[in-house]
């Protein structure tokens, strides 16, 4: 039976995707360009019996998706850039408190008030914890209306089975644009959190908090966090790889920049140019086991919507073992299927 | 026979880490006590704040959350909005409430949010060495005003329980001091009041508590608790405000 699909956003995409998921409180601060995330769920929150607060700040929101997970919430808040700048503070606290969240970053140009056009320049902040700290969220990277609804739903899962942060990390274009989306039935069981605030009956108290003041306790308490950060490496790697057989230019892009990439793949190989791509998915987690060619003259070509940071993800997991480059533009600028196309002839 | 005082079971049976003659010991025992007393122990959430109460946890024998630095009733509305049928409150000094959190007071105060707030103002940062505060009087000398406090280059005490005041959302806010017995029994009976606000649905309520900080004030314990009766409840007086 053919499934019904209907027409929406990225961002509305995201916003039900958090609904179907059990999400029952948001909170967030208007900003351009993901303004119908927080439009959707106060509009659609309290149809599900959930609460949605537009908050006075955005260190406001994300303390309030604390308390909310605190207390055993599915909670999610979202942003843009400068506004994700801005939560930090609360991310931070939440990584350290061993709350599960959801973040959504619809990036746009920086640094500062930069622009509104789209951009991947906070891959730096999303993928190395972007607060104070040792700590890391789980970064998911959705590349289509479709995925931004099921990377979501599946943002929830983690943040519970991980008790982390979870990221989602899209921009202008992927959360503006309308394509058609399969909705999934609604998450029915969520699961128990024997450790949130709920009054102590029948237990002892449970105590929400990052501090560790004794000497030694914080050293210990953050071994726990990183045993936690290599289960999550292991097991939460995820990607996508194209035409990789044969090929002797692989390139690697994310999200938005990824449609292109792909286009200019398709165009390539049907001019008979051996020529694939590796999409990450999670960001962090890096997909480190994707760039593993026994080719030594195979080439990477890393294409970013900024002035080149993820490429220096994927030097880390190539080592050396073959030449990185990069084709990127910054401040809004978009690379065009065109200029991969050239970038990559000359590279052949 | 009738029993006139037994332990109270909100309270861990612990010494406290404060200073001699600090008020935080006073202030746990009577939110510990209001709490035993309303027979919510078992549906409390305490919102802990960053300063020298920082592990009021460590005291209170009920569920609690840490905060970061003047977002307290950010994370109290979080927690108030998916769990309504608790009772929560955030327990603040006057850098948290009324510097770095100005903006989560006067927010969660004017959307009245059901939450009761224990305002611990000391006019004075303690734990970071007795830096100047947005209540610290003026001429009082901290720190960060070697001098003293001058209007002309730092303002006046921020008088936020006033402000908060004329808010629509606040249902109830009162100023006590610790500085007699009598005043700390009334100010058990405040933050009581503000806790059955709670109860009844009622909205934002809020207790300033004009708490003695001897060590960065220099005084002794005695002395200090004079200050607050003589000097620091001229700036800001006691009884209901709203």
């Amino acid at each position: 039976m053919k499934k019904d699909k209907i027409l929406i956003s990225g961002n509305e995409a995201i916003a039900q995707g958090a609904i179907d998921a059990g999400c029952n409180f948001y909170a967030g601060y208007p900003i351009t360009p993901q303004n119908e995330i927080i439009a959707y769920m106060s509009k659609h929150m309290a149809d599900s019996g959930g609460v949605s607060i537009q908050a006075e700040s955005e260190l406001a929101a994300i303390s309030m998706v604390y308390g909310a997970s605190a207390a055993g919430a599915r909670s999610m808040t979202s942003s843009s850039s400068p506004g994700i700048s801005l939560k930090q503070e609360g991310i931070s606290y939440i990584a350290g408190a061993q709350l599960p969240a959801v973040i959504v970053n619809i990036m746009r140009g920086g640094p500062g008030l930069g622009n509104i056009a789209p951009s991947q320049s906070d891959y730096f902040q999303a993928t190395r914890g972007g607060g104070h700290g040792d700590y890391r969220l789980i970064v998911l990277a959705p590349a289509s209306v479709q995925e931004a609804y099921e990377l979501t739903r599946l943002s929830f899962d983690l943040a519970d089975k991980y008790r982390i942060p979870v990221m989602i990390l899209g921009d202008g274009i992927l959360g503006q644009m309308m394509e058609p989306v399969e909705l999934r039935p609604k998450t029915k069981t969520i699961p128990q959190k024997s450790w949130a605030l709920s009054g102590c009956r029948g237990r002892k108290p449970n105590i929400v908090k990052s501090f560790f003041l004794r000497e030694g306790a914080l050293e210990e308490f953050n071994k726990t966090l990183q045993k936690n950060h290599q289960i999550i490496s292991k097991n939460e790697i995820r990607f996508e790889e194209i035409n990789l057989s044969g090929a002797k230019v692989v390139l690697v892009a994310y999200g938005t920049m990824a449609r292109i990439a792909k286009s200019a793949v398709a165009k390539l190989s049907s001019n008979g140019k051996k020529v694939g791509l590796i999409r990450p998915i999670s960001l962090w987690p890096f997909p480190k086991t994707a760039f593993n060619s026994k080719d030594k003259k195979l080439k990477y070509l890393t294409i970013e919507m900024s002035a080149g940071q993820m490429v220096e993800d994927v030097r880390l997991a190539v080592n050396g073992r073959n030449p990185v480059e990069f084709l990127g533009r910054s401040g809004g600028g978009v690379p065009t299927e065109e200029e991969i196309i050239n970038k990559v002839k000359k590279l052949l | 026979m009738e029993k006139l005082f037994t332990k109270t079971e909100s309270l861990y049976d612990l010494p406290t880490h404060y200073c001699p003659g600090c008020g935080h010991g006073i202030a746990h025992r009577l939110i510990a006590e209001v709490v035993d007393e309303l027979g919510i122990r078992e549906k409390t959430i305490g919102i802990a704040p960053v300063g020298c109460a920082v592990v009021a946890y460590d005291y209170w024998n009920f569920d609690c959350s840490e905060a970061a630095h003047g977002r307290a009733l950010a994370v109290a509305t979080g927690i108030k909005r998916v769990r309504p049928h608790n009772i929560v409150f955030t327990y603040q000094g006057d850098g948290d409430l009324a510097a770095i959190g100005t903006n989560e007071t006067i927010h969660a105060a004017n959307r009245g949010e059901n939450l009761s707030v224990v305002f611990i103002n000391n006019a004075v940062y303690g734990m970071t060495g007795g830096q100047m505060a947005p209540t610290t009087l003026l001429g009082q000398k901290t720190s960060t005003s070697i001098e003293g406090r001058k209007k002309e280059k730092h303002g006046f005490p921020l008088k936020i329980s006033e402000m908060l005041a004329l808010l629509p959302g606040v249902c109830y806010i009162e100023r006590v001091s610790f500085h007699t017995p009598a005043e700390v029994l009334k100010a058990k009976r405040a933050i009581k009041l503000a806790f059955e606000n709670q109860i009844n649905n009622l909205g934002f309520s809020l207790v300033e508590i004009l708490s003695p900080c001897p060590t960065y004030w220099g005084l002794n314990p005695k002395e200090a608790l004079d200050w607050t009766r003589d000097i620091m409840q001229k700036e800001f007086p006691l009884g209901r405000i709203k």
